[in-house]
């Protein structure tokens, strides 16, 4: 479903040339549930970024769903994004002063649905994560772990193939993680793929397969129940 | 896609009513200044009479000095014609419409003797004034070629004048004492006022129509006094109202209407013919020099846009410029404020053009409230110049319903214009350096 080959991404300033992916290879299979976890620095976001056609890259090969990405302009990525990726970032990312309804309406929108359909889609992605009832809510009136559910119902609501979450537990506590958690492996149970960038190794242990980034390489793949690198090395 | 932009749109200008209301109070400031100019403007050289101003031609010709031409500069003949050269053309009858015409004034006598007598302008025509103009009627109609003929007191009346000495009441057929002399009303005009006042453009390009009309020859048989300009190249030989009627002082108009190039070109020969037998007779000792100049030919001859309202509306464009310059620093301001919604659109499937179409819409509801609160702006500045130069802007200072689309038409353009750089910007943020960093 996802095949990235000797994938290169260099960032340029006037004074330095950093490369944040080398030569990195994965492979991601459609049903999987894949946490990539590796140091800060180490190419984590520039790969789900490029994963999420979010971004471009210099040299290498990614095929998504069989597709060759590299080649396509500005309005084919964003098509294919909008219908085949959800997103889930670490802050949300809400519109804050768009009510929940609106919210995960914003991709909908771009998807050319008409009301009716985006209506129903809508209220089903809300009543998957709990808040149907609080549609006309404003963000600022959800707690923490409310917002990133109504994120990942709008991630949901297009009914992508491909669910890409950067940190989607970093802004929150414990037990609102553990909530988060549980709802992204009932997705994943739903035959939604999901890649998740994550710092805490607990969590990664919930994937079925972890894959540990480091100098912009996949350095280390680990089935699930194997140790995984410390978090505060990373 | 549209509505929903246009709801965006709204959010958006709540979300930040300061920087917003900045925004269409500068757009508003540029229109208000521009559709003030542009209204003067406009208006100055508004066609009068579109259904038939390519028809109707104003008469000169060159009756003046022969050491020192009417106008050094432009060798244009004299812009009135005498009254000696006003009666032989229309004796002549070579139009098929014709009216020689002057102003003048008198004193009104009220049909209630507890009314005060007021001084009204005339205007000495031939009837076919009021079917060359497309004078409207509210009772009667315009005097005979018999009343033209034969000198009848007879009288037009606009509406105000007939709702001031006969309370709005059909006058028609009821007598008026003017100037000392009994009139009988043949006709009452409805509301009518050219703009600008093209058949006599040498009084006032924008003055009100004369209140009172009668048969031209009045003139010579009651002796009306001279209103308007009047210009002499030598003196009247002898004294008194005669010898001014048949000296070359000119101060008097005269329009013809010709429906076809071939009856102008007619009526030109005609004027030369003319001038040549006036030749024979000692008069026009200058080269042969006779012009007809249709309605819009003739303001533009006469230049009733005065050049200082042009430079005025240009000034107003450059302030405008400077207003959207502002504009667009604010625009930036509040686009890079946006920053992270852009990045999120762009994440969940929003194309460039999905955002450029989103910001101009936006960019274009600021320009449309702009033009609003600027056509309120540009009401206040056109109250300012009535105040400022009295009556004679009346019929300049008014908002007609093409001016007010042009006003949120300009704003719209100006606004887009403005918004095209920022939003260009906007479109073009990295979303992934805005989704991390939220």
């Amino acid at each position: 479903m996802l095949v990235m080959n000797d994938i290169k991404k260099v960032f340029r300033t006037d004074l330095v040339e950093t490369h944040a992916l080398r030569d990195f290879n994965l492979q991601v299979d459609e049903g999987d549930f894949v946490a990539v976890t590796g140091p800060s620095g180490s190419g984590k976001t520039t790969f789900l970024n490029i994963a999420g056609l979010l971004e471009t890259f210099e040299g290498g090969q990614y095929l998504l769903d069989g597709q060759d990405v590299s080649q396509l302009n500005d309005k084919a990525r964003s098509q294919l994004r909008n219908e085949k990726i959800g997103f889930i970032f670490q802050s949300f990312n809400l519109i804050p002063d768009l009510d929940l309804f609106d919210n995960v309406d914003v991709p909908l929108r771009y998807r050319g649905f008409n009301a009716a359909e985006r209506k129903r889609r809508i209220e089903s992605a809300l009543e998957m994560v709990g808040l149907a009832n609080r549609m006309k809510h404003l963000p600022a009136q959800l707690s923490g772990g409310q917002q990133q559910r109504v994120a990942i119902a709008r991630a949901l609501a297009g009914e992508p193939r491909f669910l890409l979450a950067d940190e989607p537990t970093g802004n929150l506590d414990t037990k609102m993680a553990h909530s988060v958690m549980e709802l992204l492996k009932e997705i994943n149970q739903a035959g939604t793929t999901i890649v998740m960038v994550t710092h805490d190794p607990s969590l990664a242990r919930d994937a079925k397969r972890n894959i540990y980034v480091r100098d912009g390489k996949v350095s280390e793949l680990h089935s699930v129940g194997q140790e995984l690198p410390d978090a505060a090395n990373a | 896609m549209f509505s929903y932009y246009l709801r965006l749109a709204f959010k958006s200008l709540r979300r930040n009513p300061i920087l917003s209301a900045l925004m269409v109070a500068a757009i508003a400031l540029g229109i208000g200044s521009s559709m003030t100019t542009i209204t003067v403007n406009y208006l100055m050289s508004a066609d009068p009479i579109p259904e038939k101003s390519d028809q109707l031609y104003y008469v000169q010709v060159d009756s003046w000095d022969p050491n020192n031409p009417y106008d050094d500069e432009s060798n244009d003949p004299p812009n009135q014609l005498t009254w000696t050269d006003a009666t032989n053309l229309m004796r002549a009858k070579q139009a098929p419409a014709q009216t020689a015409m002057a102003k003048s004034g008198g004193i009104i006598e009220p049909v209630n003797q507890d009314d005060k007598p007021f001084e009204a302008s005339i205007r000495l025509a031939f009837n076919d004034f009021f079917s060359m103009f497309n004078v409207p009627f509210l009772y009667g109609n315009a005097w005979s070629d018999v009343a033209d003929d034969e000198r009848q007191q007879v009288i037009v009346l606009t509406r105000a004048i007939n709702d001031k000495v006969f309370g709005g009441e059909n006058s028609v057929g009821r007598s008026m004492v003017m100037a000392g002399k009994t009139f009988r009303v043949v006709g009452v005009m409805d509301n009518w006022q050219p703009t600008p006042k093209f058949y006599d453009v040498n009084n006032g390009a924008f003055d009100e129509v004369e209140e009172v009309y009668m048969p031209f020859y009045l003139k010579e048989e009651l002796e009306l006094p001279n209103w308007g300009n009047t210009n002499c190249w030598k003196s009247p030989e002898g004294e008194g109202f005669k010898a001014f009627l048949q000296s070359e002082c000119i101060n008097f108009q005269m329009w013809v209407e010709l429906p076809t190039q071939a009856d102008k070109a007619d009526y030109l020969a005609f004027l030369d013919n003319y001038a040549q037998e006036q030749k024979a007779l000692g008069r026009f000792p200058r080269p042969l020099n006779n012009r007809l100049s249709n309605v819009m030919e003739w303001m533009e001859n006469q230049q009733v846009v005065a050049d200082d309202a042009r430079m005025m509306m240009w000034l107003s464009f450059m302030f405008l410029a400077v207003c959207l310059l502002n504009t667009i620093g604010l625009l930036l301001a509040k686009f890079t404020g946006k920053s992270a919604e852009i990045g999120l659109r762009r994440a969940v499937g929003a194309s460039k053009g999905d955002l450029f179409a989103q910001h101009l819409v936006e960019t274009g509801l600021i320009g449309v409230l702009g033009g609003l609160f600027g056509l309120g702006l540009a009401l206040l500045g056109l109250e300012g110049i009535k105040s400022l130069y009295g009556n004679f802007v009346d019929n300049l200072a008014s908002l007609d319903i093409t001016l007010v689309i042009v006003g949120l038409l300009l704003a719209l353009v100006s606004s887009i214009a403005a918004g095209l750089y920022p939003t260009w910007r906007a479109c073009n943020i990295a979303p992934s350096s805005q989704l991390k960093s939220q």
